[in-house]
């Protein structure tokens, strides 16, 4: 009992310690009287740092153990992300460690019931069925699906196995799903993926605008840093500009609403008003920006075997200024319900010399039919006003996924793309060759299929064998009965790697037993650049192995124990070193694996034992080599690139049939699709099911208050949930929105398939419904 | 039986009323700070419905602007 006793005032002072610490790392100078800091070396709890296992913004966390078992997590002091700070779900994230149904034995079909195998039982049969498969129907019969809370090392070896050794690129992640629009628009305007800037913007900027992203809710250990920066800086002003009123738009100095779609006008409006009044940044533009404008009319992709290629042709500023005439901001009133006065408000704020601006965006502008383009358009402000790659001036795409930057855009598990570079490209095919140590005809020139055609195929039978690793499609994808039934289908085969039951698991032939989190070694990387390692800390339960390892496991029964020639005590140092060759050079150097054992995370360009803070600018970056103040080096051109891209409508609106927005996302307190955060008590019990945020207008005309059932029906099917009026969120009337975290209302049967043609990427925030009182 | 940490910050002027309040509440325990509008708030509550009970009563206090964690700690899993 004494001894409980001590604990737990230890265990008070070392929480008390951490907030002190925090406070003094947000707020210089600040003093608690005669506050004691406390050690934490009692012996009782030991401590090592991790990055969060939850979203992208890689809030550095030590975890506590305590007899072999994780029980605490405070926020690591030393990680410039949060510096001390998390967010509820990082705290309470150990006991996602420990949920009472954790899959720990594998599990195969037999005779149409999963019966529990020995692992390596289950292994044979993943890689006889693989080696079988690609043997009748091809190689481009079997694929991988992977996630951007893969570690770096899982999706490594997945692409060097499926690219490298097996010669088919069905490499696809569900970053897919949450952040290819920002890549196709980093490489559209800039050449070169990932922000320039650094969280560090943020102790620096005047204005924030976001940018129909819910920062409060999703990335809310950087929404109370730029709170905390309102409080201690006298001119900070934060601008909510979104399609629903939220949390965010609550905390906000204003709160802006616009049509689902209309940003795009929105931010041709605001470049229109920057020329207008001679806001334009002249000496940078002309040094450092070209024209461009693509094609129109792109499509939706909702057709299967959809194909499009954009063609960029160079335009003169003039010809940039007459397009922007169509976008007045009166003119743009009409398409977006924001007042005129809004939309030149807003320019001026991104107009003022004497303020520093960063935008903000997340899935509101990436899961968009016309994603590619609104960030490019948001690009184009900044870029007209020369803020950006300097402190505190960012347009800043923020990730959802804990590693869906380091896994899946820097690895490149993606069916185009390699470690560096594309498959398309000779050269890069060459440097992949020579570094797995495959012959270089092996690597295919021709991508597959991105996600929701890889999902298609799947449907059709042209994919027979998929392995889907920490990710639950059978709840994301859009349109999903098709994806679903088509994973039924009978001579498919589908192995799913997880650590807890899921509706995807529900469809597996095989199910493999994954380690979680700090189980294993790996390495994360975060929206800002920053490569975040973590040792395996407490042990994974029963027969649980890491995706890494089991994917090794594989290929070695395969007969590429060449390619993988690794024990489990050294792999994943061994699997860093050789990955890091594909970066090496002063655009993408990163750090050595003894490196990151010791920070608390390390941003890349890692050049010379230096961190880069701010790409493009050659005060910082030592990439730049033009001689001038900056060196937009991803073009050939060493330019930034302003396009011209019009508004154009969603793929579904609103009609007299089905007369309503459907907008879905998520909560703070889960994760994604809930298969984590719904085991985690706490979380759980704050949200325990979804619902339908209606607006108190709508509600009423439809006759239903607070709790009662709700039908929610498209051309695609129909969900039924209980309405929330009032509550966190609130949206205007003609829209509803409803998080996807629960299993137990399939969003995704009701949202559409349509993706940006560029990037090919769903838009899960815009299709037309229609409402009955259930 | 959760043990928690946070930063609270009051709404502008509000420090005296936040420190009034959060002190008056059950299970929590306030550290402010001599020189900031800043307050460290350490709760410790012996079961999920006192904490989900604290958790609503700090939602709704007039005088707190935001609440952001720093410290988390939960056994009755063992
Ligand atoms: S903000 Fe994101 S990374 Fe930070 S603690 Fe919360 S979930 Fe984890």
């Amino acid at each position: 009992m004494t001894k409980k006793l001590n604990r737990r005032r230890f265990l008070k002072y070392a929480a008390a310690g951490s907030a002190v610490a925090t406070a003094g790392a947000l707020f210089p100078g600040i003093s608690f009287g005669d506050w004691q800091n406390l050690s934490n070396n009692s012996g009782l709890i030991s401590w090592q740092k991790a990055p969060c296992r939850f979203c992208g913004t890689g809030c550095g966390v030590l975890v506590g153990v305590s007899d072999g078992r994780a029980v605490a997590v405070k926020g690591d002091p030393n990680c410039s992300v949060n510096k001390g700070l998390c967010c509820m779900k990082g705290y309470h994230s150990v006991q996602m460690l420990y949920g009472k149904d954790r899959i720990t034995t594998a599990q195969v079909r037999k005779n149409g019931k999963m019966v529990e195998v020995p692992i390596q039982e289950a292994l044979d049969l993943v890689a006889e069925k693989l080696q079988e498969t690609k043997e009748k129907h091809g190689k481009d019969s079997v694929a991988i699906y992977g996630s951007g809370q893969w570690t770096i090392p899982d999706g490594y070896v997945a692409s060097k196995l499926f690219k490298g050794c097996l010669g088919t690129n069905n490499v696809e992640a569900n970053a897919r799903l949450c952040m290819a629009s920002a890549v196709t628009g980093f490489m559209t305007s800039f050449g070169i993926d990932e922000p320039m800037g650094c969280y560090e913007d943020m102790d620096h900027a005047n204005v924030f605008i976001t940018w129909g992203n819910n920062m409060a809710e999703m990335h809310p250990v950087l929404f109370s840093r730029i709170l905390a920066n309102r409080k201690r800086r006298t001119n900070v002003t934060v601008i909510d500009f979104a399609t629903r009123s939220t949390r965010t738009s609550q905390a906000a100095d204003k709160s802006i609403i616009f049509n689902p779609q209309s940003d795009l006008a929105v931010a041709n409006a605001i470049c229109y008003e920057i020329i207008k009044h001679n806001w334009v940044d002249w000496n940078f533009v002309n040094e450092h920006v070209s024209f461009y404008k693509g094609k129109t009319n792109i499509g939706y992709g909702t057709e299967d075997h959809f194909a499009f290629k954009d063609k960029a042709e160079p335009i003169g500023f003039e010809e940039y200024k007459l397009f922007l005439e169509d976008y007045t901001p009166e003119k743009v009133e009409k398409i977006s319900g924001v007042p005129a006065k809004d939309i030149k408000y807003m320019a001026a704020l991104y107009g003022d010399p004497d303020l520093k601006v960063t935008s903000f965006w997340c899935m509101g502008m990436n899961q968009h039919t016309r994603g590619t383009w609104i960030n490019n358009l948001v690009y184009n402000i900044h870029l007209l006003v020369g803020k950006i790659s300097t402190p505190g001036n960012s347009p800043f795409s923020l990730t959802g996924q804990p590693s869906a930057c380091g896994t899946v855009r820097e690895v490149g598990t993606l069916t185009h793309k390699l470690p560096h570079g594309v498959v398309m490209n000779e050269h890069h095919r060459k440097m992949a060759a020579e570094i797995w140590d495959v012959p270089v005809k092996n690597i295919d020139p021709k991508p597959t299929y991105h996600t929701v055609e890889m999902f298609r195929a799947l449907d059709r039978g042209d994919i027979k064998f998929i392995w889907i690793q920490v990710t639950n499609p059978m709840v994301t994808m859009p349109n999903l009965r098709r994806y679903r039934d088509g994973a039924l289908k009978d001579d498919r085969f589908v192995v799913v790697s997880d650590v807890y039951p899921t509706p995807t698991t529900d469809v597996a032939d095989v199910i493999l037993p994954s380690a979680l989190w700090v189980e294993q070694e790996g390495m994360f990387g975060n929206s800002e650049r920053r490569t975040q390692h973590f040792a395996q800390i407490v042990d994974p339960p029963g027969e649980a192995m890491s995706d890494t390892w089991q994917i090794i496991e594989v290929a070695k029964r395969l007969g590429f124990e060449k390619q993988f020639p690794w024990t489990e005590d050294n792999y994943i140092g061994k699997i860093w070193e050789e990955y890091r060759k594909f970066h090496a050079g002063p655009k993408h150097e990163m750090a050595s694996y003894e490196v990151l054992k010791k920070r608390s995370g390390v941003q890349w360009p890692f050049v010379n034992g230096k961190e880069t803070r701010w790409r493009f600018n050659p005060k910082y970056d030592p990439a730049c080599s033009n001689g001038k103040d900056f060196d937009f080096y991803g073009k050939k051109d060493h330019r930034a690139w302003i396009w011209a891209r019009p508004y154009e409508p969603a793929a579904e609106s609103p009609d007299n049939e089905y007369n309503f927005w459907l907008n879905t996302g998520r909560v703070i307190e889960h994760w994604h699709t809930g298969s984590l955060t719904r085991r985690i008590p706490v979380l759980h019990n704050a949200v325990p099911a979804s619902y339908v945020e209606i607006n108190p207008e709508d509600a009423t005309e439809l006759g239903v208050v607070n709790g009662e059932m709700v039908k929610i029906i498209s051309r695609r099917g129909e969900v039924t949930m209980p309405a929330q009026i009032r509550g966190r969120g609130v949206p205007p009337r003609g829209m509803v929105f409803v998080p996807f975290f629960d299993e137990s209302y399939l969003i995704n049967e009701v949202t559409l398939d349509a993706f940006c043609p560029i990037s090919k990427q769903p838009d899960y925030k815009k299709c037309a419904v229609r409402l009955e009182k259930a | 039986m959760p043990i928690f940490s946070y930063l609270a910050l009051p709404i502008d002027g509000a420090r005296e009323m936040l420190c009034t309040d959060l002190a008056k509440l059950p299970h929590c325990e306030i550290i402010p700070s001599d020189n900031r509008e800043v307050v460290v708030l350490v709760t410790d509550t012996p079961d999920d419905d006192t904490e989900n009970k604290l958790q609503k009563s700090l939602n709704n206090l007039q005088s707190l602007q935001s609440l952001s964690l720093t410290f988390g700690y939960d056994d009755k899993e063992k």
